[in-house]
């Protein structure tokens, strides 16, 4: 087990008092809560501040931590030493502010065990009085392609979620389900799962499953709420001449007519080729001129001819 | 992730195919009802006829009832603080898919 320096974690000497600690508390709080925070590791580190907070804000904890000494170091082997909490009266305490079972094993050993009076988990249900609870719901975030949104796919996910065993442990256990995706849903959406989060107690309903979906990158398309963009790359004489292509949908190949005239940035819709729903989406060819490179005697020549021939001036309007 | 053929779980979309009463919104948060309707008052939730007496609500109102209790147990803000970063979050993420999208249209000039 690692030793934990709950005064490092929330950036206080060891003397603070406890309004200076509740102060860091918020301030770093507000910095990594994981409603706030999107980047990868603030709902680890919003976490060890909630667990740092949880012991330094109660005095009765507080005190027994200190206890330990401050000779510690940060991720030191630990061992708490026998009846390290003898003499300390402690008076509830319990997690008040954060669902229990999510501290670290430092915390558990020292604080999760009997050695706290009327201590005990809130597991996020506090609040709830009678003998009937709800299971708690649970949120996971899965990544699917974007043709699974297309087709409604069957996909199989892998969770992992935690478990209490016998001896009071949380660890993180595997869990694999099939899981039909909804058609036409949209990045960021979520799909609920009934009765799949925890069970409930004393006969109550389970908590639900919530899945949040993110999509994968795409090698060819954009999608902007339901409307699909594809870059559609055209030489120049198919822009000018007008010509006609096969469009690549998530549904398959499609026609499509190109104009003459054609310009660079000019949209093409394709009506209803977009992500399903009520109504469906488009899709946009985004259209990009490609220039055929003079790389040989006669693709220079070809360029020659044309510059002899026309008047075009690209900079027509830069020289009033 | 891999294809499967056997059938599997289904379920709605929250954001669009789930409508909740005040009661489903208070069990699934274990929140007091008050609570909620004080949420209404500030412009937190908005229930789909505000005029009913009986409010009911899509899928959107849960997810933002979770995140004001937790940035209201965990940050200790009032009501009016809760509603003010509800907004600013959201207001914030638009932003940031807008800049995702432009990014991504650059990248495609590029190539």
């Amino acid at each position: 087990m690692e030793y934990k320096d709950y005064y490092k974690v929330l950036g206080v000497e060891r003397d603070a008092s406890q309004d200076e600690i509740k102060r860091a508390y918020r301030k770093l709080a507000r910095k990594y809560h994981p409603d706030v925070n999107q980047e990868a590791g603030a709902e680890d580190q919003f976490k060890e501040l909630g667990e740092a907070y949880e012991v330094l804000k109660d005095p009765e904890k507080r005190a027994a931590y200190d206890q330990l000494g401050s000779n510690w170091q940060r991720g030191q082997d630990f061992e708490p030493p026998p009846d390290w909490d003898a003499g300390f009266e402690f008076s509830g305490g319990g997690f008040t502010d954060m669902g229990g079972g999510q501290f670290s094993d430092f915390f558990e050993n020292l604080f999760g065990g009997g050695g706290f009076a009327g201590g005990g988990f809130g597991g996020g249900q506090r609040g709830r009085g009678g003998f009937q609870s709800r299971g708690e719901d649970h949120h996971a975030k899965i990544m699917i392609d974007l043709e699974d949104a297309f087709s409604g796919a069957t996909r199989q996910i892998t969770l992992r979620h935690p478990e209490t065993d016998a001896s009071g442990r949380v660890q993180m256990k595997p869990r694999t389900l099939n899981v039909k995706i909804p058609k036409g849903i949209k990045p960021g959406q979520n799909i609920r799962l009934s009765g799949q989060g925890s069970p409930g107690s004393g006969g109550g309903p389970g908590g639900d499953l919530y899945l949040q979906v993110e999509f994968r990158e795409h090698p060819l398309y954009r999608l902007e709420e339901r409307d699909l963009y594809l870059d559609l790359p055209l030489a120049p004489w198919e822009a000018a001449l007008g010509t006609k292509v096969k469009l690549p949908t998530p549904e398959g190949k499609v026609d499509l007519k190109i104009p003459a005239g054609t310009q660079g940035g000019h949209k093409l819709r394709l009506k209803g080729r977009g992500l399903p729903g009520k109504p469906p989406g488009d899709l946009y060819a985004q259209i990009r001129i490609a220039l055929p490179p003079a790389h040989t005697e006669e693709a220079k020549a070809l360029y020659q001819r044309m510059a002899e021939l026309s008047d075009f001036n690209p900079r027509s309007h830069l020289e009033n | 992730m891999s294809p499967v053929t056997e059938k599997g779980l289904s379920g709605p979309i929250l954001e669009e195919e789930v409508q909740l009463s005040l009661g489903d919104l208070s069990r699934a948060c274990c929140v007091e009802a008050d609570f909620i309707v004080e949420l209404v008052h500030e412009g937190v939730l908005d229930p789909i006829e505000p005029t009913r007496t009986r409010w009911t609500f899509t899928g959107v109102s849960l997810l933002r009832l979770r995140k004001a209790v937790n940035l209201q147990r965990d940050l200790g803000l009032n009501l009016a603080g809760v509603a003010l970063v509800l907004e600013l979050l959201e207001e914030t993420e638009q932003l940031r898919s807008r800049l995702r999208q432009l990014e991504a249209l650059e990248l495609g000039r590029e190539r």
